[in-house]
């Protein structure tokens, strides 16, 4: 039966069950009760810790007593009223104008601190190849040839389809655009120098920030969580050396192969599409390759490959060694690894574009 | 409804089997009404299986498991959510929602199936059952990465108790807890176990935990229940595993010092 009461001249005789099932609107009605000077329960059938809190909320409230409960009931109440503590109350919110301040002002804190403390692994990481170098014996062979196969020889279908369709894309939108100016033929130009140049190796670096950053900072992030680094420590070995270098020198030396790889593919692609829809065989295509791609572009691509590796690699080990607390965190932390690697990556390129261009390799 | 003597967990024939591995074949086991079983069984013996199974999240190989009188086995989740209703449970590391503060994991389970329940009031349950477990109020707001591990154990309990159930499951209630607080953590069950009229199915491995709550103890081994009974009946039993279990050195420690503690009040009696 419901929980229900009525009011009898001061005393509010209560029935049925006091449990959070058949609570019903009791809790309501029950506020809007006052004066009564005893709470009957005698004539309940059942009480729990639900019903007797809302009872003894009412009682504290009014200042009413409550009688005939049995020894059970007396004992499950007693166990409510002990528990009764004041709640802390959440601080009141601050204005929005506060609040917007305070958050830039937060974000940019912790952007601060988060460039300092990759600047921080960076050197940590350098220091950890040194001591390796110091130590060879400290090289850990078969993890590094392992993480070599994870992040480079798994990566080649993906990195290979995306290539491939890149150079299409750009043959095919670069040949719409020259063929206004009747300079058709300048499409091989164009699909050579600009994926040797840039593409290729700046796309290999988005897909491999998205494919192996992600999973280093999900892998070390789990590690932390479940102690593993801990444990790692406690042993003597060195989480720098064993998980960090091997990553590291796999994007490092990775790298420049998937973005050769991948440069490769893309021209291959265009050179399908100058094909197929301009009519350049690809004997002439291959030939005008060699004629107006200087070696120059290859090197501007090789030299800036490893270094995106690395950043690659660092931002994701970094971001997994932050994380602390809860699986959230790793969820977050992955994330920030993926945006961090990919904008550093970008922002890198820029800087190299003016430094290549500076050098004279135009 | 089932009647008051009927058992409230009934197991018959369970096997469970992860590939070619069986952890049980052909177990029997019935909780009563009312009563804390204790189980317990070297490790590796399925305890956490047989409660996996029990509950529902592990589905057996074979074998019937009844709670409440109705089949929890081979049914639809929408089916069983009546019983879920009834029963709580706390894991071993405590299962608290970890992007959840302590007060909104108790709330869960309140929200999911009462959703009309005013959100002041059901802040206060919260409150109170997370003060009962013996946390302190401001532990309410933070968040589990905040907590230490015998703290989380309590939100636990607070979350499995948050519907005041008729059954509670405990999966190693006490481990890694201090001995003040494990003995804490027993008199709490105990204590909700005479209030609420509780029946509360135990795994440990606490000896102290057992001598001092449990009224029957179930012993899991040869993949099966080979015993239930109070824990003199046990010792009656000659099987090898148990006179280790109870006679070994921590058995003997665990008895001596409750006889030690009866002794002292039968003193202050007098």
């Amino acid at each position: 039966m419901n929980a229900d009461f009525t009011d009898e001249g001061g005393t509010l005789r209560f029935r049925g069950s006091l449990s959070l099932a058949q609570l019903g609107n009791l809790p309501e009605r029950l506020d809007q009760q006052a004066g009564a000077r005893t709470l009957d329960l005698s004539g309940i059938e059942r009480i729990d810790t639900v019903g007797a809190w809302v009872v003894h909320r009412h009682a504290t409230r009014t200042g009413a007593e409550i009688t005939g409960l049995s020894d059970d009931g007396r004992h499950l109440m007693e166990q409510v009223q002990h528990a009764d503590e004041p709640v802390a109350v959440p601080a009141k919110p601050a204005s929005p104008l506060r609040r917007v301040v305070g958050e830039i002002g937060d974000a940019t804190a912790t952007a601060g601190r988060t460039m300092l403390g990759l600047l921080a692994f960076m050197g940590a990481t350098t220091i950890a190849f040194g001591s390796i170098i110091r130590h060879p014996a400290r090289f850990r062979f078969n993890a590094t040839v392992h993480r070599f196969e994870v992040v480079g020889v798994s990566a080649l279908g993906i990195v290979g389809l995306m290539s491939f369709l890149i150079g299409i894309v750009i043959a095919q939108q670069g040949a719409v655009q020259l063929r206004q100016f009747g300079a058709e033929v300048f499409t091989i130009n164009l699909v050579g120098r600009i994926t040797l140049r840039e593409l290729g190796v700046l796309m290999t670096a988005i897909m491999v920030a998205g494919r192996s950053g992600s999973a280093f900072a999900a892998q070390l992030g789990t590690m932390k969580l479940t102690e593993e680094i801990d444990a790692m420590r406690t042993i003597g070995v060195s989480p720098m050396e064993s998980l960090v270098v091997p990553r590291t020198l796999a994007a490092i030396l990775l790298m420049p192969l998937l973005g050769f790889y991948s440069s490769l593919i893309a021209i291959i692609g265009g050179g399908l599409l100058c094909w197929l829809q301009l009519d350049i065989p690809p004997v002439t295509f291959m030939q005008r390759i060699r004629e107006v791609v200087p070696i120059t572009d290859l090197y501007v691509g090789l030299v800036k490959a490893p270094v995106f590796g690395a950043i690659i690699a660092i931002a994701g080990c970094f971001q997994g060694m932050q994380v602390e607390g809860d699986a959230e965190q790793v969820g977050s932390r992955t994330t920030a690894a993926v945006v961090q690697a990919i904008f550093l990556v970008i922002v890198l390129d820029a800087f190299f574009a003016v430094f290549f261009t500076w050098i004279g390799w135009i | 409804m089932a009647a008051d003597n009927d058992p409230i967990i009934k197991v018959r024939g369970l096997k469970n089997a992860f590939g070619e591995q069986v952890v049980h074949d052909n177990l029997d086991l019935d909780v009563r009404r009312g009563e804390i079983l204790g189980v317990v069984g070297g490790s590796g013996t399925g305890k956490s299986v047989l409660l996996r199974s029990i509950i529902g999240l592990q589905p057996p190989v074979a074998g019937e498991v009844e709670v409440f009188g109705e089949p929890t086995l081979d049914r639809e989740e929408t089916e069983t959510v009546d019983i879920r209703k009834r029963w709580g449970v706390l894991f071993q590391g405590g299962a608290l929602f970890s992007t959840l503060t302590v007060s909104e994991n108790v709330q869960v389970p309140l929200r999911e199936f009462y959703k009309d329940l005013d959100p002041v009031l059901m802040a206060e349950i919260a409150a109170y059952k997370v003060v009962m477990t013996g946390l302190p109020a401001e532990a309410g707001p933070k968040y589990p990465a905040e907590l230490s591990g015998g703290m989380k154990k309590r939100a636990g309990l607070a979350r499995a108790l948050a519907l005041d159930p008729e059954l509670l499951f405990l999966d190693e209630p006490t481990a890694g807890l201090d001995p003040i607080g494990a003995a804490a953590f027993d008199e709490l069950t105990r204590s909700l176990q005479r209030t609420m009229g509780l029946t509360v199915f135990l795994i440990t491995h606490d000896l102290d935990t057992l001598y001092a709550i449990c009224d029957r103890v179930a012993v899991l081994a040869d993949k099966r229940v080979i015993a239930v009974g109070t824990i003199p009946e046990l010792l009656a039993l000659d099987h090898p595993w148990i006179q280790e279990y109870f006679n070994g050195p921590r058995g003997r420690a665990a008895t001596a010092s409750i006889e030690r503690q009866e002794r002292s009040s039968a003193e202050m009696v007098r």
